[in-house]
């Protein structure tokens, strides 16, 4: 959305939203597999949040990347950039030359989504578990701005095997950051293999609840839900809010769906073609 | 002579920072040691506490940054050390202007013992691009340096010590200290007697036994270890020709090895580097350790004579 409108956009056409999904995941592999490297997987689970976030959420303005009252979206699984990159060619940060600099010596895209280097990215993530503490540290400043920018932190499933996001829970808890709001991409599959296999985490919205979180589920590649599911996240004012959103890694993408391979490595030719037929 | 703990300059500064509304104070439990506690009694509304947890803690402050405060964090100099790569890549790496600051730097912290005694803070910081890194001598030094951070567009370190320490400046002399630039104490031309923290007044009283044997020592406040202040080296490498580095910490990578690495690159001249000599340290009281360390007045002397020895 632009700097001017404000709230949810209820009119948002969700056929319109699966379209742009769709063309965002072209990108995503076009972009992995033209660096031969990257993170396809963790990308494709996340793009529909994305989407929903980016097209009917987020107060942010291309023509002014830094403006100050800009709500903050923090990626904090930083490898999933090629999803951010997609996401912020759509909404006219970036150019399609632009994804083509991703993971290129002097590209504004690098590996791990950058602040530094990207117009649209306000968090240099790339080491797991760091985003949570940093969009508590934006949403205390708004607070005391008494500002309404919105803090979103986007983590990963495996992330919150870091002891350092049970840290910020505790504090964004203990603190009642009532502007903290989290979306975790559940799609159970981590670097080396499945979570279940890596290392369990038994009941993941019993864990936050723990904390002292409002929590919610929702399945995160349903727009509908998605978008409710972020309007409930608004909603809640008195504490932290988390949306645990239930995807698929790889999710578009046939051979890479449910699939570790595809955790960090790019298609190969034959594969981006298949890939880009599924995506039509 | 008056003693002094630098810490409490720390938290003198946060007081002084304070008239900047967008200063904000971040605790992780240890705002009574550090010193940062001063600021909380004034201005609890600015001072965030976040519990026993430094990886968070920075990273924290890295988001009040981006939003326009000036977070001002502190811990002991070796828990600092849990969130290193948080400062590492959450910080230092996207320039943010953070101020750490890690108090109970050196074995001289004393009774704690070992795990409390960070004797690689000052490497491991200065290793990383865009920070400042600062260990001032004393509380004045400490509070005078703290206050121009805000000036600073870079983030920082800033390590004080538990223990006092004989005051190194008054109210007026204080007033020469620039970060960066390295503050000439006393000018000689035999020796160069560099130092830092708590070792600042240990050098002054080598410099005076040493006058004893008509050796003239230089000795230098290097309150700033990065930016290493180059020029003040290579003046004292023209006119003393041989330098004794004098640090709380270890000898490999701190104040001797910023001090040896520039003079290698420039204008290679004897240099004997005091220091904890790759050693962990133990309980006791801060000066017999300094002692016991290899960092006692004897040791200082003996490495002076030593180098003037090699020119």
């Amino acid at each position: 959305m632009t700097k001017d409108a404000g709230g949810i956009n209820h009119l948002a056409d969700i056929d319109e939203l699966r379209s742009i999904a769709t063309r965002c995941r072209r990108e995503i592999v076009k972009m992995t597999h033209r660096a031969s490297a990257g993170h396809p997987g963790g990308s494709l689970s996340a793009i529909d949040i994305l989407v929903a976030l980016y097209k009917t959420r987020l107060r942010i303005d291309p023509n002014e990347p830094d403006y100050p009252e800009r709500d903050r979206f923090i990626m904090s699984k930083g490898h999933a950039s090629p999803a951010i990159y997609a996401i912020l060619n759509v909404m006219g940060f970036l150019t399609v030359s632009d994804l083509n600099s991703y993971r290129i010596m002097g590209g504004i895209c690098q590996g791990h989504v950058d602040m530094k280097w990207t117009p649209g990215v306000d968090f240099s993530a790339g080491s797991l578990g760091m985003g949570l503490s940093f969009g508590l540290g934006v949403a205390l400043a708004s607070r005391m701005d008494n500002s309404d920018r919105a803090a979103f932190v986007m983590l990963g499933d495996g992330e919150l095997q870091e002891g350092q996001i049970w840290e910020a829970a505790m504090a964004a808890a203990h603190h009642e950051v009532g502007n903290l709001k989290v979306i975790v991409d559940c799609n159970r599959i981590q670097n080396d293999d499945f979570m279940e296999k890596q290392l369990r985490l038994f009941d993941i919205p019993a864990m936050w609840k723990g904390f002292g979180w409002a929590v919610r589920e929702c399945d995160g590649h349903d727009f509908n839900e998605i978008i409710s599911s972020i309007e409930w996240l608004d909603s809640v004012k008195d504490r932290p809010a988390v949306l645990i959103a239930n995807t698929v890694k790889g999710k578009g993408v046939s051979f890479m769906e449910d699939n570790p391979a595809f955790h960090g490595a790019a298609p190969n030719d034959e594969q981006l073609l298949q890939a880009l037929e599924e995506l039509s | 002579m008056t003693l002094a703990a630098s810490r409490d300059g720390y938290g003198a500064a946060l007081l002084k920072l304070a008239e900047d509304p967008k200063v904000v104070v971040i605790e992780a439990d240890l705002g009574k040691s550090t010193k940062s506690q001063m600021f909380r009694k004034e201005y609890p509304e600015r001072t965030i506490s976040l519990g026993i947890s430094e990886q968070n803690m920075m990273l924290v402050s890295a988001g009040l940054a981006t939003s326009g405060y000036k977070p001002f964090a502190s811990t002991f100099a070796i828990f600092t050390e849990r969130g290193f790569e948080q400062v590492r890549n959450g910080i230092a790496r996207p320039n943010i202007p953070v101020h750490i600051c890690g108090s109970h730097g050196g074995i001289h912290t004393g009774t704690d013992g070992s795990s409390a005694q960070s004797i690689e803070d000052l490497a491991i910081y200065r290793s990383l691009p865009n920070m400042i890194v600062l260990h001032p001598s004393d509380d004045l030094s400490t509070e005078y340096l703290t206050t121009q951070l805000l000036e600073m567009d870079s983030p920082s370190y800033t390590r004080t010590a538990r223990n006092k320490t004989p005051r190194i400046y008054d109210s007026e002399t204080v007033k020469e200290l620039r970060i960066g630039k390295a503050e000439l104490l006393e000018d000689g031309d035999d020796v160069a007697i560099i130092a830092c923290g708590v070792m600042v007044s240990r050098a002054l009283e080598v410099s005076k036994i040493l006058a004893e044997e008509n050796i003239s020592a230089a000795v230098i406040d290097m309150h700033t270890i990065k930016p290493l202040d180059g020029e003040m080296i290579d003046y004292l490498a023209k006119t003393c020709g041989c330098f004794v580095t004098i640090e709380d910490h270890s000898i490999i990578g701190g104040l001797g090895g910023a001090v040896s690495e520039h003079l290698s690159s420039n204008l290679p001249c004897p240099i004997e580097r005091i220091g904890v000599n790759d050693h962990f340290g133990e309980s006791g009281q801060g000066d017999e350790l300094l002692d016991k360390y290899g960092m006692g007045i004897q040791d200082i002397v003996n490495a002076a004579r030593s180098a003037i020895a090699r020119k």
